[in-house]
Order: C-alpha cells, then structure tokens, then sequence
C-alpha cells in the first residue's frame, strides 16, 4: 500500500531556500574579486588565474541553481508572492556574479596590473562592492522570517532597513568611483592608452556590480511591498 | 426475511468482519491525513500522534458518533426499503461496506485520495438504485450531503484563513511575539475545548443516557474549555523565553508555544474525526444489526448500539497500530513546511467544520476539510508554497470515488444475493 495522501502532496517545496542558497553562490563568487584583486596588483598571474577559474566555476554553479529554480516554479504552485517577481528576483541576483566573472575574466585575459597609486583606492572600492553585495545577501537570509511572521509590518520594517543600508553602501561606492576616477585621469598620460581605457571600463564594471546587488534589493522591496 | 433469519448468526458475523475491514482501512489511510499534520510541524512525535490518535478517535466515535451514524444507516434511503425487502438491505448494506473497503484499498494501492465518506455513500445509493429501485433514495437528502462535500472545504478554509489571520495581528505583528503568543495562545485552546465539549454534550452523551438541557451543555463546555485552557498555560509556563539574541530565536520560541497549542488541536482533530469518519464503517453495520435485532427494519428510534461504535472505534485503532503508523510518518515527513502556528490554524478550520458536521448528522470528508483548511492558511500567506495542481487530482478522485464505490457495490450485491440464494 503506497500513500493515499492528498494531504502531503498539497505542499509544495518552499521557494525561499533555493533563493538564498543561490545568493550564496553568488556572494562567494563575488568575494573572491579582493584576492583576485590582490593578485592584479601583485602581478601574481599564477594565483590570478587560478582565482579566476573558482569564479568561473562559482558563477556556472549559481547558473545552474537558477535554471533548477525556474524548472521548480510551475505555474501550479499557489505563492504567497508573486510568481513573476520570484523569477525577476533570481535572474538579477545572477546578474551579480556574471559581472564578476566578467570583471576576473577581462583582467586575466589582459593581465591587467595597477599603477601603484591606484592599487588602496581600488582594493577599498572592490571590498565595498563586495559589502554591497553581502548586504543584499543579508536581506535576502531575511526572506523566511518575513514569511514566518505572515508578513507582518515590523517585519516588513526590518527588510526595508536592510534593503536602506544597502543603497547606503551603493552611494558609498558611487563616490569612491568619482574619487578613483580622478586619480587615473591625473595619471592617465603616463599610461599605455589601450590599459587606461580598459581600466576605466573596469572601474565601469565594479561600480556596475555593487549597482547589480543595489537591483536585488529593490525586487526584494517589490516583493515585500506587495 | 425468511433467509436472513436463517443465516442471521452467519449474516452478523460476515457484517461485523466487512465492517472491521472497511474501519481498518479508515484507521489505515484516514487517520494518517488527520494526524500528519500535527508529525510534520514537529508538534508531536509519531509515537504520540499515534496514541492521542487512539484515544481521541475511539473517544470521538464511541462519544459523538451517533448523528453520522444514523444519517448512514438510515438518512440516505427511504423507510420503506425496510417494510417492503429487508433482506435486500441487508445484503446491500453487506455489500456496501465491502465494496467501500475494497474500493480504499485499490486506492491506497495506487496512491490516490479518496474520502471513505464518499466511497460508503456512493456504495449505498449504487446498490439501491440498481439492486433496489431509483425510487428508494433519499434524493433530497441526498443533495443536502453532496453539497456538505463542497461546502466543508470552503468552510474550513474560511475559519483557518480568519484563525490565521488573527495570530498574524495579534501575536506574529506584535513587537513582542513571545510574550504575545503566552497570552493569546490559552485563548485558543479554550476554543478547541469549548468546541470538542459542547459537540458531546449536546450531541453524544444520549446514548449513554446522560441528557443536558441545552444551558447545562453550554455551561459545562464552558467550564469545560476554561479547564484546557488552564492546563495549556500551565504547559506554556514551562517553555522559556528565548534569550534576545535577533529575530530568529524570537520566532523558534512562539512555535515552540504553537507547538504546545497544536496538541490540543491534534486531539480535537482526532476526535472529530472519530466522530465522522468511524460512522462509514459502523452506519451499515448498525442497519444490518437494526433489521436482525428487530426482524422488522429500522425502528426510527432505536439507538445504534454502543457495541457496534465500539467495534468501529476498536477497528479504526487497529488499522491505525497496523498500517497507519507507516502512512503517516511518510506524510509527517513530507509536510514539513507547515510550522506550528499554520498548523493549529488548519487543524482548528478543519476540526471545527467536522465537529459541526458531526453534530448536524451530515457525513463529510474529513481530508478535504483538512485540504480547505490548508488553502485558507495559505491565502493568508502563511505557506511558502502549496501545489495546487494536486487539486485536479482531489477533485478527479473525488469524483471517480462515488462510480467505483457505487460499481463494487452493485457487484458485490449480485454476488452476496447468489451466494445466500434470493
């Protein structure tokens, strides 16, 4: 006799932790940008490329959470948020780590070194692009209490002040991308030119990445919200 | 008549053993339903649903299965079956229960959700329009229980999204759920107990020849419910308040509290569903027994004999030892998701609606008020995700439930008439 259970097969698998199982992926790849970082200006290119290829693979694996996550998200599954803001949420926690990899993968390719001057304002600006993106992780490990409670208001209250923090550490990098910028324009004559442009799409791209991890906390607001 | 007096012993012994399997197959499947649960929120252990299950389900078929009883034995057809072919009646009775027994094994084999209310209603109304004639069918009535089909979901489902609802403001909201849920909570259980008292006083304890004037039962259900409610604060005592260490413990401490809450929901679930579901089994039994003990058919005022409910309640605890323990620690295991706070709410919805069911004589489902109840916990947002693609199956089961039951019974009733020789 197997089970006549109507009862059991009416629960869904919650759709909570594979979110904050995939932002952790997400968040491990990301972190690994300040040693990578560290091995730019060291000119190690040894443990260069051997850290980019755990981004690589970090950012695949967070690939692959995301298509199990959407195969697991039938139109069938009765939610207490909405579905579509469920699949918008994942697609752009995922668009933080392909910035990463995208991020490891010029400056590899490019053996991309830092004038000396540049190397503390960058390694700051990369560890708060980094911050940016744990504090979206933060918010996101919220996600089950906010469930918990039925979304109740003190709740919501609490998301929302993560999710304010978050923007915080966004305008935080905003302007050490002005300051960072600064520096390299006063150096940039001394510079081989084909470097300095990619440099400033690099300075481009992180401030694009801790923007990214910005965007998770405003679908998570959508989500709270609704 | 003349063969049913003949065979009579042979008859009763052959009812009783049909009405044992389809009870065992109730205890088997049903139980675990009603109990899982309580297993999946963690509130209770296997072990432990399983004995409150025994005695609640017992309690609830022996104290308050009276009403559903006589609606089974003798709500769904005319009297006048009786005068003109009792033996007829008994040998469909004989062949309902068989079938319906049946019918929820092949079920259980392949894994679908059938109710056992719907499979010994259908048997009934299939053997008598077929064996019988379409006229002896309580249609009227008939309608009235088929709509009670679609209303006690929805209506469970209603009560559990308002409980819901009412612990989300008034505990989960609150700044200070802890202390808010030690408060809130024993009011909660008065509920559960005033409900479960006032449906046996009112209702179950005339077969024991106890009669409360209807202010005596209020009064005493409420005592009754002021007395659970003692005890479970008594019990919320003893859990400590977490340590203010964030969020997170502050919640594992109100489901703790929800925890001790959903004991008592679980025994009022069980004992609503003793009160239910035990009458599908021992309804046919009791007419069968009615036209033996009588010669006659159905006084309209004979009581269903207390022996009998105590067979249905002694089978349905046997099912539960043998088969139901392995049901429902897979179904525990599978509804992890409900917390204890969702789950009282459910169980409550759907406790409440089967206890009113009960009490008004109407056989309903007791797993599809459990399933309403479900839905209305999570239209409040209180579940992460519910399939709602298992509905269709519900429903489909649902439906081929009442042919299946009616076909087995019409079969059985050939092959029970050949075989005794009318």
């Amino acid at each position: 006799m197997s089970l006549g259970s109507s009862i059991a097969g009416l629960f869904g698998r919650s759709p909570i932790k594979p979110l904050q199982k995939h932002y952790d992926i997400v968040q491990q790849c990301v972190a690994k940008l300040s040693d990578f970082f560290q091995a730019a200006i060291d000119n190690d290119w040894d443990q260069g490329a051997q850290l980019q290829a755990e981004i690589a693979k970090l950012e695949n694996l967070a690939d692959t959470l995301k298509k199990q996550f959407r195969l697991n998200l039938p139109n069938s599954l009765f939610l207490p948020m909405p579905r579509t803001d469920l699949l918008e949420l994942i697609s752009t926690q995922d668009r933080v780590a392909n910035k990463a990899k995208d991020i490891a993968g010029l400056m590899l390719g490019r053996r991309m070194t830092l004038p000396p001057e540049l190397a503390d304002l960058m390694n700051a600006y990369v560890a708060r692009a980094i911050d940016t993106s744990a504090q979206a992780l933060k918010a996101i490990n919220e996600l089950d209490e906010l469930l918990e409670t039925g979304f109740g208001n003190p709740e919501i209250r609490m998301m929302e002040e993560l999710i304010e923090v978050l923007d915080d550490i966004e305008r935080e990098t905003d302007r050490q991308q002005v300051q960072i910028r600064a520096v390299l324009f006063r150096l940039e004559r001394e510079l081989p030119p084909v470097d300095v442009m990619f440099l400033y799409k690099i300075i481009d791209w992180v401030g694009e990445l801790a923007d990214r991890a910005q965007k998770v906390g405003g679908q998570l607001h959508r989500i709270v919200a609704s | 008549m003349d063969i049913i007096i003949a065979n009579s012993s042979t008859i009763l012994v052959l009812a009783c053993a049909f009405g044992f399997l389809m009870a065992w197959g109730i205890g088997a499947n049903d139980v675990a339903n009603a109990m899982g649960t309580s297993v999946g929120s963690r509130a209770l252990t296997v072990k432990r649903a399983i004995l409150i299950a025994i005695f609640f389900e017992a309690a609830g078929a022996y104290l308050a299965g009276g009403s559903v009883t006589e609606t089974i034995r003798s709500g769904i057809l005319e009297n006048s079956v009786l005068e003109q072919s009792p033996d007829l009646l008994v040998f469909g009775m004989m062949a309902s229960l068989l079938a319906a027994g049946v019918w929820l094994a092949i079920a259980s084999a392949f894994g679908w959700p059938v109710s056992t209310t719907h499979s010994i209603v259908g048997a009934i109304v299939g053997f008598a329009t077929v064996g019988i004639g379409f006229e002896v069918v309580q249609w009227g009535k008939m309608s009235g229980i088929v709509a009670s089909w679609i209303i006690s979901p929805l209506f469970s489902g209603v009560v559990a999204f308002l409980l819901f609802r009412s612990v989300q403001k008034l505990i989960l909201s609150q700044p200070n759920p802890f202390q808010r849920a030690q408060r809130i909570v024993p009011v909660y259980m008065f509920l559960t107990g005033f409900m479960v008292a006032m449906m046996t006083f009112t209702k179950g304890l005339k077969h024991l020849g106890l009669n409360l004037s209807t202010g005596g039962s209020l009064g005493a259900s409420v005592l009754a419910g002021l007395m659970i409610a003692g005890i479970g604060a008594l019990l919320l005592r003893r859990i400590e308040a977490p340590a203010p260490t964030g969020q997170r413990s502050r919640f594992a401490g109100v489901e703790k509290i929800f925890a001790i809450l959903m004991i008592f929901t679980a025994c009022a679930m069980a004992f609503a569903h003793g009160s239910n579901d035990v009458a599908n089994a021992v309804g046919p039994l009791a007419a069968i027994y009615g036209v033996l003990a009588s010669g006659e058919g159905i006084g309209a005022n004979t009581a269903v004999p207390n022996w009998i409910l105590l067979l249905g309640a002694t089978g349905i605890v046997v099912g539960l030892a043998t088969l139901g323990v392995k049901v429902m620690r897979t179904i525990g295991t599978r509804i992890t998701e409900l917390t204890p706070s969702r789950g009282f709410a459910a169980e409550l919805g759907a406790a409440s609606t089967v206890v009113i069911a009960s009490g008004i004589g109407l056989p309903i489902s007791t797993t599809h008020a459990l399933v309403g109840a479900v839905l209305g916990v999570g239209m409040a947002r209180g579940i992460s995700a519910l399939n709602l693609s298992v509905i269709s199956t519900i429903f489909t089961s649902w439906i081929v439930t009442l042919p299946a039951g009616a076909g087995l019974s019409i079969l059985f009733f050939y092959i029970i008439t050949a075989a005794f020789g009318v």
